[in-house]
């Protein structure tokens, strides 16, 4: 790689910024209600950890470079500049701090759209040299081995092998003309192997052709979490390869927030043309089964069950509703939290504050706010749909040493599959 | 009173123009700035159209979710009230309704001069109130700028010299009125160039921030 240099990072701010951008900026009348809705500023209360001021570099290449006043004062030798060590002290509040969660994105008043902002900083950050170690790495990894955690191939085939004794059925791999290529990301393939085992029941109970590919099974984007467009949009370039090898005309994305949003939103624009094919999150796969009768299901989980949205998924994504139809399916005592759907809170560790290990301690700030969310619905056990949610989670309640176990909602739901599927006709949908 | 008379002349005649023309020449040179960049094109799969939802969060993000209520009820509050009292005085007041009708040929009924005068100070210590607030709360504090303080400042005198001249405090009475029309003039000179901009460009964001979002599937 070339070298980073501020004036690089400069010239990639400048690259980021759009009307909305400059919309967005026009606006800001520092109230000061996006801290109000940020976790890492609520659990901290250091209003460093203001949304707003995390785009200052932002902010002021606007300024200066974007607007008349901005170039007058730059003149007259009044504008104030973005320096490298600028951009080293903000490297905590753009990447350790932020999870791009978007809640300040739904609460400004004026209707800033921080998060964009945030995910446009970072591509000047990357390129003036300013991220942090362990997204580095994980992109590193991504780009040489196709997993941020630099999982191969041969380790998941021996999942697959665990899977088919366990199941005694076949998980298809490279099977040309499957309805779904079914990706993966590795933090589930390796924390969480029951969720493969799963859809490999959902999947064959409800009669659906689906595939892996060797040639890509990483659905993660880490390019996208360090704010790196150039390795973002090769990693997508390797699921779209793979889907059109296999003449697929569906990919799924597994239980991972920012995978989804990754290949489902911003790939298409990474690589600058549309996809051949239609891309789900694997809970919106499942609500449709449900809704047209292919999964069967039979009783019901008894304990005080709540639901972790990812905000991926939820806000950033509009997949809301899909979750609690199939947990209405097969719990029978869910409570809602107050906040969710498209206002839940972060649980701290998305976009990419997890891979980046000196985040560590923030990270656990964060979850405070999710952690209060639990405590006032306090259910017996937690569903989510996102890896890095659950783990997160998981870690969370064990540091509180909060008894409550954390389960993948798929794995739920092959759980409760009906052993001898009954014709689908049979079945009342909205049951 | 000469002098007096001969200031409020100005304020009135070459001032008006001149604040108007840097406003209207400000004000289209922030937009051009804005929607000259563009967007990129979208390629991903929309859940649903953009102009549905943008349209839908310009107005709605007017009125807070309940949680950011909870978490900032003096932000809403205080906010509420100091705008729509600017507004009532700006737009409801009659001396300013003839004012329109004389610039721009259009007028509308006002509101007696009584509740206009009470919305006024009501608008005062509400105005005040931001100020305290901003210089006490520690988020508010860390975030402000000196432009901050300087539009509080513009704002609040163009307020208080309505206030001042209604209620004939400051002598001789030209003198009073030049001094708000002089603020006002101020404040328009510098909506451009300060985020007194979001009085325009407020509704430009939210409509991008609802038409992304509306875009995902999800009202914002």
């Amino acid at each position: 790689m070339s070298e980073l240099t501020l004036e690089r990072g400069l010239a990639a701010f400048r690259a980021e910024i759009d009307a909305p951008t400059a919309a967005f900026f026009s606006s800001c009348v520092h109230c000061g209600v996006c801290a109000q809705s940020c976790p890492f500023y609520l659990e901290t209360g250091d209003p460093k950890y203001t949304p707003i001021l995390k785009l200052e570099p932002l902010r002021l290449i606007w300024e200066a470079e974007f607007t008349l006043w901005g170039r007058i004062k730059g003149l007259l030798g009044l504008q104030e500049k973005v320096t490298d060590a600028m951009l080293a002290e903000w490297e905590e509040l753009l990447y350790d701090s932020c999870s791009m969660c978007g809640r300040c994105s739904m609460v400004c008043p004026v209707g800033n759209d921080l998060a964009y902002m945030i995910r446009k900083s970072r591509e000047g950050m990357v390129q003036a040299g300013h991220a942090p170690e362990g997204l580095i790495n994980a992109s590193i990894r991504a780009v040489t081995t196709g997993s941020p955690m630099g999982l191969q191939w041969k380790t998941l085939a021996v999942q697959i092998k665990h899977v088919e004794a366990s199941t005694g059925l076949e998980v298809p791999v490279d099977k040309t003309g499957a309805e779904y290529l079914v990706m993966l990301s590795s933090m589930e393939v390796i924390n969480f192997p029951e969720y493969l085992e799963a859809i490999t029941k959902i999947f064959d109970h409800a009669g659906v052709t689906w595939t892996l590919s060797t040639q890509c099974f990483e659905a993660t984007n880490a390019g996208i979490q360090i704010g790196n467009k150039d390795i973002a949009a090769q990693l997508v370039e390797r699921v779209v390869a793979a889907a059109e090898t296999l003449k697929v005309s569906k990919v799924i994305s597994p239980e991972c927030g920012h995978a989804f949003t990754a290949i489902r939103w911003e790939g298409p624009n990474l690589i600058g043309r549309p996809y051949p094919f239609r891309v789900f999150h694997i809970v919106e796969v499942l609500d449709e089964l449900r809704a047209t009768g292919r999964i069967q299901t039979e009783g019901k989980e008894d304990d005080r069950l709540s639901m972790h949205d990812p905000c991926n998924l939820a806000r950033k994504s509009g997949v809301i509703q899909q979750q609690r139809n199939l947990i209405d399916l097969v719990a029978e005592d869910f409570v809602d939290m107050n906040e969710h759907g498209r206002f839940q809170w972060c649980c701290g560790a998305g976009g990419g504050v997890s891979s980046n290990e000196r985040a560590e301690e923030l990270k656990m700030a964060a979850f405070k706010r999710k952690k209060a969310q639990i405590e006032e619905v306090a259910p017996e056990r937690m569903v989510t749909m996102c890896a890095t949610c659950r783990t997160q989670l998981e870690e969370g309640l064990e540091e509180y040493n909060m008894d409550i176990p954390v389960i993948g909602l798929t794995e739920m739901i092959a759980d409760h599959l009906v052993e001898k599927p009954r014709a689908a006709a049979e079945h009342d949908a909205e049951a | 009173m000469s002098g007096a008379m001969g200031f409020l002349l100005w304020v009135k005649g070459p001032m008006f123009n001149i604040a108007l023309a840097i406003f209207a020449i400000g004000l289209i040179a922030r937009l051009v700035e804005i929607f000259l960049l563009g967007r990129a094109p979208n390629y991903a799969e929309p859940r649903a159209g953009e102009w549905g939802p943008g349209l839908r969060t310009m107005l709605s993000r007017t009125i807070a979710d309940p949680g950011t209520f909870k978490r900032a009820p003096f932000n809403v509050v205080v906010g509420w009230v100091w705008h729509i009292g600017f507004l009532i005085a700006l737009l409801l007041f009659i001396p300013h309704i003839e004012l329109f009708k004389g610039v721009l040929g259009l007028y509308w009924p006002g509101l007696p001069n009584p509740v206009v005068d009470l919305v006024t100070a009501v608008t005062l210590i509400t105005l005040l109130a931001t100020l305290v607030h901003r210089l006490w709360h520690p988020v508010k504090r860390r975030i402000s700028t000196t432009e901050d303080y300087l539009v509080w400042t513009i704002v609040f005198m163009v307020v208080l010299t309505g206030y001042l001249a209604y209620h004939r405090l400051v002598e001789p009475y030209p003198l009073a009125l030049g001094m708000h029309i002089l603020s006002a003039e101020l404040m328009l000179i510098m909506l451009p160039f300060t985020k007194l901009t979001h009085i325009f460009t407020a509704f430009i964001a939210r409509w991008y921030n609802g038409a992304a979002f509306g875009r995902k599937g999800v009202q914002s």
